[in-house]
């Protein structure tokens, strides 16, 4: 026993030697190296660079090396920029429902934009009832990208997100198609591509842009996007500047200034909201949601449901 | 039981035991049938699959609301299923209860093949399979889905430990005697046996790795089925919104498991003739432990459909009354009668405890079993906040299609075929337990 510790004993204080003349060695070769460095530019001669986020920095000329532009960086700055948003924004939604009679443009231009079959919605106008007694309405329903989304907490791959500007997004080159999401979200605001997407040859040989969603990809997830493409380009969303009847409202919350899709006339939205009662749908989830509505009072015209049987369905209350 | 045998009786009863246990493994009657059809199973499920994998998940009744179907229900099924491992050699072998010996191999092997199958049904079910590493990729810890690959994962090495240990002296004994089974088996027994030689060190050191992981497998086997049930608890939707439902599906996997046993024992006991073996004093046992357990989980019931249904929410009422009087009431009741309550109330007579009985009601509370994951999973998504319009007929009501249940079918044939293959390599029951409970001589159980 004694013998061992002894043995041990050695063993460590041999073991110490060797790394500490190790480490003065490695730390006398990395400075040799770095006066070398020092030395063949006496000069100093530096470039003044900026960086891909606008930052001013200097670097030795040597050291200066052509950027490549390739079709993957393409792709990936895309991605970047979409993950990222928009700095600085806080992207808001308002739908009137008193202005909603059901022309559904809004439905027609997004699903255009967002290559979907006529049975996929981003947006969809519903037709709801609130009670047997309460007066039926038309209520467009886009993603309500809340600020806390459940959809966004359950995906186990981070292939949909929330960014900077509000706006909740998927990346379809990530999503693994296990619609843990669809089962998370209240508002039934999701879609599966089942089979291969609308007019997939036509749009085979686009660029993935993560803020159009589009290519759509068999086996993954979309939604309505805010159509942040737009959003980018100091637009507003397919779906606002679609609807004939004034109904939409978007803007930024930041600036408290939200504009009308139709008359393009802009407006303090909190003032909108307070003087029209603006409210959330199933606000008691917890969930959040930047899309607000108004109510359906004052109606101009007369519900009327597409075919008259549909009016005299139950389904206006749930599903 | 106790009493120690002397070399000459031990080597008789060792040998007794030994001829029982291990002529199974050599008589092939109605093997290749059996196996051919499981074969057959896959080739039709695999066909389903390449289907699915070229078209798309669209060749499935699923759409955009009902999007977890037959597929979940399954996995869910083949989770519970699993859970009863734990339950037999871990619960009650810490508990010292010795009747066990016989049957926790069986519900070890159970165990296994669904834990290990259950992983796999999930890939099924994903839109992108070509992706699944970016579950570990691009893990995303918030995520149930990561808590849930993480604690199976687990449950499926640590199972495969729990019944591989007690294979080493068995593995051992099998090299003696089967020496006219072909290479590769011999192989697996050598590499099995690990260098056994029945040495006390070895027995205690096999003894003690047991006990251990008999430990370790409690929490990571209640951790598998309640983050199961998170996947459905952790949403907002009427139905699955619900705090009871981690002791809720853990009480009902030990029905499910339980019954599982039950139908594995008999068959066994029936086709490898051991009667001597697996007795009617354990279909009593194993019977009273299913009406203990289904006992809990019509408890859970109870809790589960009558606090809402007084209640009567207005989201709660479109999901209960689909099941109470609904299109899914005949299932229902179905399922809580053939599946629960009658099975209950028969099992508390003993004469329904014999084997045949016993099987024949286990196999009404396991189809019960698989029914109710469905009943779990689907009926929930049918209703919706929001109304559901605009979308084909197909949307709003979920149908299995012909591929998706073919593809159900593949995971159900891979459970028995793991089984099957492990029952026609290895004694289903533990030959140097048993023979150590009858007193042999431990030294020469190699």
């Amino acid at each position: 026993m004694e013998e061992n510790n002894n043995s041990r004993r050695d063993f460590l204080k041999k073991l110490g030697i060797v790394v500490g003349v190790g480490a003065v060695a490695t730390a006398g070769a990395v400075y040799v190296g770095y006066d070398y460095e020092k030395k063949k530019n006496p000069a100093g001669k530096m470039v003044k660079v900026l960086t891909a986020d606008g930052k001013l920095m200097e670097v030795p000329e040597e050291d200066l090396i052509q950027a490549e532009m390739e079709a993957e960086t393409q792709l990936t700055a895309l991605t970047n920029r979409g993950r990222e948003g928009i700095a600085g924004k806080s992207w808001v939604m308002v739908i009137d429902l008193s202005k909603c009679r059901n022309a559904r443009m809004c439905m027609a231009a997004c699903q255009g934009a967002h290559q979907l079959r006529p049975e996929q919605h981003h947006i969809n106008v519903l037709r709801m009832q609130d009670t047997e007694k309460t007066a039926p309405y038309f209520m467009p329903k886009p993603c309500y990208h809340c600020d806390n989304p459940p959809c966004v907490k359950v995906c186990p791959v981070d292939a949909t997100f929330k960014r900077q500007d509000g706006i909740v997004l998927i990346d379809n080159e990530r999503c693994i198609g296990c619609r843990f999401c669809i089962a998370g979200c209240p508002y039934s605001a999701r879609i599966f591509q089942w089979f291969e997407p609308r007019d997939v040859e036509k749009y085979a040989d686009k660029e993935y842009d993560i803020e159009l969603n589009v290519p759509q990809k068999k086996g993954t997830i979309s939604k309505c996007l805010f159509s942040a493409d737009r959003c980018r380009e100091g637009e507003l969303p397919y779906c606002v500047s679609a609807c004939p009847n004034g109904v939409y409202y978007f803007g930024d919350m930041n600036e408290d200034v939200v504009v009308n899709g139709t008359t393009k006339e802009a407006m303090r939205f909190s003032e909108l909201i307070r003087k029209n009662a603006g409210y959330t749908v199933h606000e008691e989830l917890g969930t959040k949601p930047r899309v607000y509505y108004l109510p359906p009072k004052n109606r101009l015209f007369d519900y009327v449901p597409e075919n008259p049987e549909q009016g005299e369905q139950n389904d206006t209350h749930h599903g | 039981m106790n009493q120690t045998l002397n070399q000459e009786d031990s080597k008789n009863t060792l040998r007794k035991i030994e001829d029982d246990l291990i002529r199974p493994l050599r008589n092939h009657k109605g093997f290749e049938l059996w196996i051919l059809f499981l074969l057959l199973m896959f080739i039709i499920g695999g066909y389903a699959y390449i289907i699915q994998l070229k078209d798309g998940l669209g060749v499935t009744g699923l759409r955009d609301y009902v999007s977890w179907g037959l597929y979940i229900s399954n996995f869910v099924f083949f989770v519970a299923a699993s859970l009863i491992g734990m339950l037999i050699s871990s619960v009650l072998g810490l508990l010292k209860i010795k009747w066990i010996t016989p049957i926790s191999r069986i519900a070890e092997m159970i165990a296994l093949a669904f834990a290990m199958w259950a992983g796999l049904v999930i890939i099924i079910d994903m839109g992108r399979p070509d992706r699944f590493p970016y579950v570990l990729l691009h893990a995303r810890l918030q995520s149930p889905i990561l808590w849930d690959v993480t604690v199976v994962t687990t449950y499926v090495a640590i199972s495969t430990l729990l019944l591989v240990l007690p294979l080493i002296p068995d593995a051992s004994i099998l090299k003696r005697r089967m020496t006219d089974a072909p290479k590769w088996q011999q192989f697996i027994y050598t590499m099995v046996s690990s260098g056994w030689i029945a040495s006390p060190e070895q027995y205690a050191i096999i003894r003690k790795s047991m006990r251990i992981l008999a430990i370790l497998i409690v929490p990571v086997a209640l951790a598998i089925h309640t983050v199961t049930s998170w996947l459905f608890a952790s949403t907002l939707r009427p139905g699955w919104d619900t705090t009871i439902f981690g002791p809720y599906f853990v009480t009902g996997a030990f029905v499910a498991g339980v019954a599982a046993v039950i139908i594995g024992m008999y068959f066994f006991r029936v086709n490898y003739r051991l009667a001597n073996y697996i007795t009617d004093f354990h279909f009593n046992r194993m019977g009273q432990l299913l009406v203990l357990v289904s006992l809990v989980y019509f408890y859970f019931n109870i809790n589960e459909f009558l606090v809402p249904a007084y209640k009567m929410k207005t989201m709660d009422v479109h999901h209960l009354h689909g099941l109470f009087a609904g299109k899914h009431a005949v299932m229902f009741w179905s399922v809580q009668l053939f599946g629960l309550i009658i099975p209950l109330i028969l099992l508390i007579f003993r004469p329904f405890r014999k084997p045949l009985p016993i099987m024949v009601i286990s196999i009404f509370v396991i189809i019960g079993a698989w029914l109710k994951r469905y009943l779990i999973v689907v009926p929930a998504q049918e209703h919706t906040f929001l109304p559901i319009q605009n979308v084909p007929e197909n949307f709003m009501v979920y149908q299995p299609t012909a591929v998706e249940i073919m593809l159900t079918l593949l995971p159900i044939a891979g459970v028995l075929l793991i089984i099957t293959i492990i029952a026609k390599l290895f004694p289903v029951i533990p030959i140097w337990e048993i023979a150590h409970e009858k007193g042999v001589d431990e030294s020469i159980l190699k």
